[in-house]
């Protein structure tokens, strides 16, 4: 699904969290959002999620604003992955990743044969079919983020916002986390916008990579493109060396450049 | 489910049959059924029909009422502590009542006014709430839910300053009226109540999707379809509708909407797709058992409602409390 947000601006708090700005995505894309904190990122994907308003500009996906959709419209347009999920105290796994079929409920009609369908083989496809009846907040932080991944897939949109999808998981379960998301969303055309805080995991899942800092996006290409501009280190106000290990770039954060 | 239709039809037999003058449950069934020629005459057929039907009708309605809105502001406040008084219901109705009671400046509210007295200061409250905090967009309604706290304690000396300007045998009516009780049922109060109470039950009983999607934020909800603002809205005019109606005929009768809810809760879990219909049942059931403990024990004198509520609800809640406990570490 094509995404394409033109000149959108974020307010909070009174202050400017995203000034106009504008990125295209194309249909089985991976954006890499990256940036130091409070550069606007979350600010940012919420705004292409539809879940925070614009004070400006519009988000098209496959030519339709998602901010001039209905809540019930808008989930089945684009799923969001939040940077930190709440798990309802006893709400069952299979509850949970239920709630992403919501907005095709009606008031009063439960859950289709096709919804019950659909929330099984989201289980199935995070590889947690067994837990399915556990209570979502007994289970390791590993599980939980693949339930997230499960209730967004059971939404069943070719668009997937993620804010910081990989927050406090161990480096083993960041990537199966993004390798999950890779294989059963890009490769199946839909489109990823994530914000991520680690560079090398942002840089090898990007198709496209894009800095923010100071509610912009300051730069955007390909990994190799951003890693060579001054625009990153400006951003984060760092050196970073980008060295190649086996055939994979590894960045690496140098010494403190501006305070 | 079965389990709780058939507490709430034993239950209500039960104070039927229950008083000064017991009558035996089987006529009371064989009649209310009409399995046949009626068996109850004469004053037994004015006690049941005038006096104890329509005082259980008002308990179930009261009782199911306040079980229900009190677990709609629970899920829609993602608060436990949440109670169907929390936006000010109880306040502005006790305001509404004491003012009707005491009168003002040497002017007395006609008689019967009480309650609409009450219903006009319940939605007051509620109204001015929302005004002060409706529009606040932070999470979960938390302003809304301070807001509350706010009017309510306007409301709350506004009702003891009237209060300490009346006389002594204004106070203990006042008194009265505050601690809640079913005396005064009728079946014109009854039918006051039925619309807002009916109003109120179908919105909790539609909304309980809504809710279990809303357990997990307001911003996770609005990304899974629910039209987080409106949702919130509708419940909270629903459920303050239905307790300022039942609240004003009845009185403050604490403890049904916070424990019955958690009650269930603790048997059959979190969904309020499963808890809303056993609120119905449960707060219904309960409320009526309460009453007609309330009104035999001391017979003729009644205690009152609300001391009834908590002295059988809490002993139940804790034992529950701990054997689910254990039942799951």
């Amino acid at each position: 699904m094509r995404v394409s947000a033109r000149n959108i601006a974020v307010s909070a708090g009174g202050r400017d969290a995203v000034r106009p700005s504008s990125l295209e995505a194309a249909e089985g894309q991976w954006i890499s959002l990256v940036g130091p904190n409070g550069a606007g990122k979350t600010s940012l994907v919420e705004a292409l999620a539809g879940v925070r308003r614009v004070t400006q500009g519009e988000v098209l996906v496959d030519g339709r604003d998602v901010h001039a959709m209905s809540e019930r419209e808008r989930a089945a347009t684009v799923a969001f992955v939040p940077q930190h999920p709440l798990f309802p105290a006893g709400m069952s796994v299979i509850d949970y990743v239920a709630l992403g079929r919501h907005a095709r409920h009606g008031l009063w009609r439960g859950p289709s044969p096709e919804d019950h369908a659909t929330v099984g083989h989201s289980l199935e496809r995070v590889g947690i079919s067994a837990l399915a009846n556990r209570e979502i907040d007994s289970l390791s932080g590993g599980e939980r983020q693949r339930a997230v991944i499960a209730r967004a897939l059971a939404q069943t949109t070719t668009f997937i916002v993620m804010d910081e999808p990989t927050n406090g998981l161990d480096v083993r379960h960041q990537v199966d986390i993004l390798e999950l998301v890779r294989r059963e969303v890009v490769e199946c055309g839909a489109t990823v916008i994530a914000t991520l805080h680690d560079l090398t995991l942002a840089g090898h899942f990007a198709d496209t990579m894009m800095v923010m800092n100071e509610g912009r996006i300051v730069t955007q290409g390909t990994a190799r493109d951003v890693a060579a501009s001054t625009e990153l280190r400006d951003a984060y106000g760092i050196e970073i060396m980008v060295v190649d290990v086996a055939g994979r770039d590894v960045w690496v954060p140098g010494r403190v450049t501006s305070s | 489910m079965g389990f709780s239709l058939l507490a709430v039809a034993a239950v209500s037999l039960w104070a039927l049959a229950t008083g000064p003058t017991p009558i035996a449950w089987t006529s009371i069934a064989h009649d209310i059924l009409h399995l046949g020629p009626p068996r109850l005459t004469g004053i037994n057929r004015f006690f049941i029909n005038d006096l104890r039907a329509p005082r259980v009708v008002l308990g179930l309605l009261a009782g199911a009422t306040l079980a229900t809105a009190g677990a709609t502001y629970q899920g829609v406040f993602r608060n436990p502590l949440a109670d169907p008084y929390l936006l000010g219901v109880a306040a502005g109705a006790g305001l509404g009542a004491t003012v009707a009671l005491v009168g003002v400046n040497g002017w007395i509210a006609p008689a019967g006014a009480v309650t609409w007295f009450a219903f006009v200061g319940a939605l007051s409250s509620v109204a001015l709430t929302w005004l002060v905090g409706g529009r606040s967009r932070r999470s979960g309604g938390a302003t809304l839910v301070l807001a509350g706290v706010a009017i309510s304690s306007l409301f709350t000396s506004a009702q003891t300053f009237v209060q300490q300007s009346a006389n002594s045998s204004s106070i203990a009516r006042v008194y009265i009226w505050l601690l809640g009780s079913l005396a005064q049922a009728s079946w014109s109060t009854v039918w006051r109540v039925t619309p807002y109470v009916v109003i109120a039950l179908v919105v909790a009983l539609a909304s309980a999707r809504a809710l279990d999607v809303l357990a997990v934020g307001d911003v996770e909800s609005r990304s899974l379809g629910l039209p987080v603002s409106r949702v919130r809205f509708i419940v909270i005019v629903a459920s303050s509708l239905g307790t300022a109606a039942v609240v004003s005929a009845v009185g403050l009768i604490g403890f049904v909407g916070l424990i019955v809810p958690h009650l269930i809760r603790l048997v059959v879990g979190t969904s309020y797709r499963r808890i809303m219909p056993l609120a119905i049942t449960s707060g219904a059931a309960f409320l009526v058992f309460a009453d007609t403990i309330a009104r035999t024990v001391i017979s003729p004198s009644e205690l009152p409602l609300g001391v009834v509520t908590a002295l059988f609800g809490a002993p139940v809640f804790v034992i529950l409390l701990w054997t689910r406990q254990g039942a799951t570490t």
